[in-house]
């Protein structure tokens, strides 16, 4: 894994165990997410991948009985330390969920209301911000003649790219995605791939995908992750260069799962 | 076989949905008739603008009645919206489980109570404190009916707002939290919102209780109808509480009618509650036009048979 000192944009993660009450989830993972790359984990169900992601902007304190062991950390800022701050965390850390989740407002609104929650922005500026959020992910296009109407009646693709614009629109340090095509037709699919490729240029972005051909075409590095056999934790098998792990990977298990043989 | 069960199955609902229909019309038009002949003793400005309603002296002016109804169940319905709100959050989005678990049960509890307990606690707690807290007086009035009545309508808002905010998916909390808002901040701008056709459903439906409700009220309002209401801690009365205070008593045509007319603005407003509670269900669901597709004339048959959902 690349070496170089991290930036305060980098998320880093070292000897992390996460846990549901007694039982380990996801165990010993030391990782480093850079900025202007996108890292795709990927690895076969239950193996945790979703669990580790949903840590890195502590969403996953709303279940019950979760809980960190090891440090993870964005810049120098330590994310699970007893005195920072969750909400200025995730601002600093945005996520795309597996399924749209536009709340029930306008579109206007959707990509608003993180630049409302604090201090909010004159009226022009957050026009002009929403415009700008709307326009990164590729959807300004689409709706610029309906920004009053509801979010809900946009096709899944587009509530996806509106999630992703709700995201960014606050300008995050980390881009977080769980799954985000997962719900999706291939064309939609493949418009937010594209625009994966163009979000790296601004940000840290880290990619749950169970797609295989979507880490090779969307992303710089793999993690590929599996279910340990005996305690049946998540663990990091293998990380590389997304070419690499796709064409020569060093682990029998990487192989076995990204030419199909398993998972 | 299977056609004739569901002839057999479509003819009892048609029927059980027709008694519904045909009593709702019998009712309607029982109490209007029999109420509406009021007005063949007196003109309608003499019952809805009359400012007093006293059997003895023949005058039947509906107006101590009505204001009493719409102040009592206006002040209600300032407590015990917002106050129900309020438990209904703490229920779904604050209190650990087992908090929670009791709560439920405490609801389903007031929920239980027959009106006759608690106008019997209203008599026996309320109605003596607001006579202290006043320093004289009976005690019995609208103030003491609104204490009850928050109590009542209770269980009805709190466990349809609790519902209508535990349905909400989860997805929507996760969304919120992770653009960075606060908890108060996704419970005020996303979850009310998400949530607004079901909390004016059990605010409505929480309203209608207090409309209606007349033993418990009857048992601490006083029951004065000669004159307006004229402070929330003297003696006054509501349209229900009337018609239960006076109907066994009333001898004359006049009266009765006069009675009846009253249970018929009651029906009315009712009515005009569902109603609000339909559309506030309508306003949660825009019409999404691709679910509105208009029926090909080829694709009608097939709907007819419920081969499509329309």
């Amino acid at each position: 894994m690349d070496t170089s000192a991290p930036t305060p944009t980098t998320m880093t993660i070292r000897a992390a165990s996460l846990y549901y009450g007694i039982f380990r989830a996801v165990k010993e993972i030391n990782l480093c997410f850079r900025p202007n790359v996108v890292t795709a984990i990927i690895g076969p169900s239950g193996c945790g991948k979703s669990t580790l992601l949903r840590s890195l902007n502590r969403i996953n304190d709303r279940v019950a009985g979760f809980r960190v062991e090891g440090t993870i950390s964005l810049g120098d800022t330590d994310v699970y330390a007893p005195g920072t701050d969750v909400v200025d965390l995730r601002r600093r850390v945005g996520m795309v969920f597996q399924r749209p989740n536009p709340f029930p407002m306008s579109i206007f609104d959707n990509v608003a209301f993180g630049l409302t929650l604090y201090a909010p922005p004159t009226r022009a500026a957050l026009a002009a911000l929403v415009e700008d959020a709307l326009r990164a992910s590729a959807l300004w296009g689409e709706v610029k003649d309906k920004l009053r109407r509801p979010a809900s009646e946009l096709s899944g693709g587009q509530q996806q790219r509106l999630c992703i614009a709700r995201a960014i629109a606050t300008r995050p340090d980390v881009l977080l995605m769980d799954e985000p095509c997962s719900a999706l037709d291939p064309i939609s699919t493949l418009k937010v791939e594209e625009l994966i490729a163009e979000l790296k240029c601004s940000y840290t972005v880290v990619i749950v995908t169970h797609n295989m051909q979507q880490a090779a075409r969307a992303s710089d590095i793999t993690v590929m992750m599996n279910m340990d056999a005996v305690d049946r934790a998540g663990h990091v098998i293998e990380v590389g260069d997304t070419d690499t792990i796709f064409t020569n990977p060093k682990h029998p298990q990487t192989e076995a799962y990204v030419s199909g043989r398993f998972g | 076989m299977r056609l004739r069960q569901g002839v057999l199955a479509q003819s009892i609902f048609f029927t059980a949905a027709a008694i519904v229909a045909i009593s709702t019309a019998a009712l309607l038009l029982f109490t209007g008739s029999r109420g509406l002949a009021v007005f063949s003793f007196m003109g309608p400005g003499e019952f809805f603008l009359g400012t007093s309603w006293n059997q003895n002296d023949q005058t039947f002016g509906v107006l101590p009645l009505l204001l009493g109804s719409l102040l009592t169940v206006g002040l209600t319905l300032l407590i015990s919206g917002p106050l129900a709100l309020g438990v209904a959050i703490f229920m779904v989005e604050i209190a650990p489980d087992p908090v929670r678990r009791v709560m439920r049960t405490v609801v389903e509890l007031f929920a239980a109570l027959p009106s006759v307990i608690y106008g019997l606690l209203g008599l026996t707690l309320v109605v003596p404190w607001v006579r202290v807290i006043t320093g004289g007086g009976l005690g019995k009035g609208i103030l003491a009916a609104v204490i009850v009545l928050v109590f009542m309508t209770q269980p009805t808002m709190v466990s349809i707002a609790e519902d209508a905010l535990r349905a909400l998916p989860e997805s929507l909390r996760e969304g919120a939290l992770a653009v960075g808002a606060t908890r108060w901040q996704m419970i005020w701008r996303v979850l009310l919102p998400a949530a607004r056709p079901g909390l004016i459903t059990a605010v409505v439906l929480g309203t209608g209780r207090a409309v209606g409700e007349t033993i418990a009220v009857q048992m601490v309002i006083g029951n004065i109808t000669s004159r307006l209401p004229e402070s929330l801690v003297r003696g006054a009365t509501t349209m229900p509480a009337a018609i239960v205070t006076q109907l066994p008593e009333a001898t004359s045509p006049e009266h009765r009618a006069a009675l009846i007319m009253v249970a018929f603005l009651l029906l009315l407003i009712t009515f005009g509650l569902i109603a609000a509670v339909r559309a506030a269900g309508a306003i949660g669901s825009p019409r999404r036009p691709t679910r509105r597709r208009r029926l090909t004339p080829t694709a009608r048959p097939a709907a007819a048979k419920g081969a499509i959902d329309v």
